[in-house]
């Protein structure tokens, strides 16, 4: 049986991949930043994953307008990022796990999400950067990926509640697969920022801190959102908090906070972290540290 | 601060729709060819050449002549995309922001700063 061990969400800003490279950790302007990383990286390390599922949007690497995918999910032995056009240093290539893939894959279509399959995929820095945050300096990941892209480019955009339920689709896939394996859950983006139009620049931390809350506590209460409302309150790309609700949708069991940082500015985005762990009936608790 | 699309109707905000999709596809096209460093140093040759064999209108072309975000979204383009035009001149997305806001780009840091407290 595979467990789920509990969820990481983090912000993905793709300067954070140039810092890492250039090894700015101790730098002022990101120390607060990195400075959240610690924690969650012990956490993750103690409860020791094989596998990452990972919910993430490409920004114009893999998918273009040609084709838009409204959920794609990897079914590819390996996955690879590269020149994403503005320079961030590309990060080795991860393995993939082609028969959980397709497990997964099966079980959401018969669960009546209607997936783009993907047996090839490259990975962008919403990917890749978190991956970083978790291990980094790595040159070999330690851990089987499984990318699932959430169309946030091209309106119309799947809605917060709909990418909720999602999440708990793959929650319940996880679960109904028959191998031992340690799954740990990303969503990767947010939290409040806006990159394009005269309101470029717009950040909300009341909306933000509120979203963190929630998340642990009443996701349903997030998932009933509009895309739109959204934008109001957390910008244009401060929808990609629902990549944080698929992730909180995943864990399908009592889900208790381990940490959590928030820190005004990076780039031009409000950068959130949350660690949650999952605890399933099956998996009583781990002894307390 | 505009509403320019009353859909929404959030102001300063151009959201990519179907509309936006449909104007903008040469100029994201091209922009979308931008993650080839071939491809940016060809542009680089030869702007007139790269953007005529793409198929910008003269609005879109203007914009990227001028280098100017605000119009280049109005002419279709979606920031993801123009991310790689902008990446070509080594302009980031605080540049973009400033440049969008019409402030410099100090004082757009400054703004994003005074946000977290």
């Amino acid at each position: 049986m595979a467990t789920i061990l509990g969820a990481v969400t983090t912000s993905h800003v793709p300067a954070i991949g140039g810092a890492i490279a250039r090894k700015l950790q101790q730098d002022p302007y990101w120390k607060p930043f990195f400075d959240g990383y610690p924690a969650a990286r012990e956490w993750v390390a103690s409860v020791r994953p094989d596998i990452v599922v990972a919910f993430y949007n490409d920004h114009g690497l893999q998918f273009f307008l040609d084709k838009m995918p409204t959920f794609a999910v990897g079914a590819a032995p390996e996955y690879r990022h590269a020149d994403e056009g503005w320079g961030i240093p590309t990060v080795p290539a991860f393995r993939g796990d082609p028969e959980f893939s397709w497990h997964v894959i099966e079980q959401l279509v018969a669960d009546e999400f209607d997936v783009t399959t993907c047996q090839e995929m490259l990975v962008d820095h919403a990917f890749t950067v978190p991956m970083s945050l978790l291990w980094p300096d790595t040159v070999d990941w330690p851990v089987r990926v499984l990318p699932i892209a959430i169309n946030t480019v091209q309106y119309p955009f799947p809605s917060p509640r709909r990418c909720y339920r999602l999440g708990q689709a793959v929650g319940r896939a996880i679960e109904a697969w028959d191998r031992d394996a340690r799954v740990l859950v990303l969503g990767t983006g947010g939290l409040s920022h806006q990159l394009d139009g005269e309101r470029a620049g717009y950040i909300n931390k009341r909306f933000d801190l509120m979203c963190m809350e929630e998340l642990v506590r009443d996701p349903e209460a997030l998932a009933r959102f509009s895309t739109v409302d959204l934008v109001r309150e957390a910008g244009v790309q401060g929808v990609e908090l629902v990549m944080w609700l698929a992730a909180r949708g995943a864990l399908t069991g009592a889900v208790s906070k381990v940490h959590s940082n928030y820190h005004i500015p990076i780039s031009n985005t409000a950068a959130g972290l949350l660690v949650l762990e999952n605890r399933t009936k099956a998996a009583p608790a781990r002894a307390a540290a | 601060m505009k509403v320019t699309q009353p859909w929404h109707g959030i102001p300063g905000t151009t959201l990519f729709d179907g509309a936006q999709a449909r104007k903008g596809y040469a100029l994201n096209r091209m922009c979308y060819s931008f993650n080839s460093a071939e491809n940016r140093a060809e542009f680089l040759r030869d702007e007139d050449g790269y953007c005529a064999r793409f198929g910008l209108n003269p609005e879109q072309r203007e914009a990227v002549r001028e280098r100017n975000v605000l119009k280049l979204i109005a002419a279709g383009g979606n920031v993801y995309y123009l991310a790689k035009l902008a990446g070509i001149f080594h302009l980031d997305v605080q540049d973009l922001g400033a440049q969008q806001t019409g402030m410099t780009k100090d004082a757009f840091k400054a703004k994003l700063v005074e946000q977290g407290r």
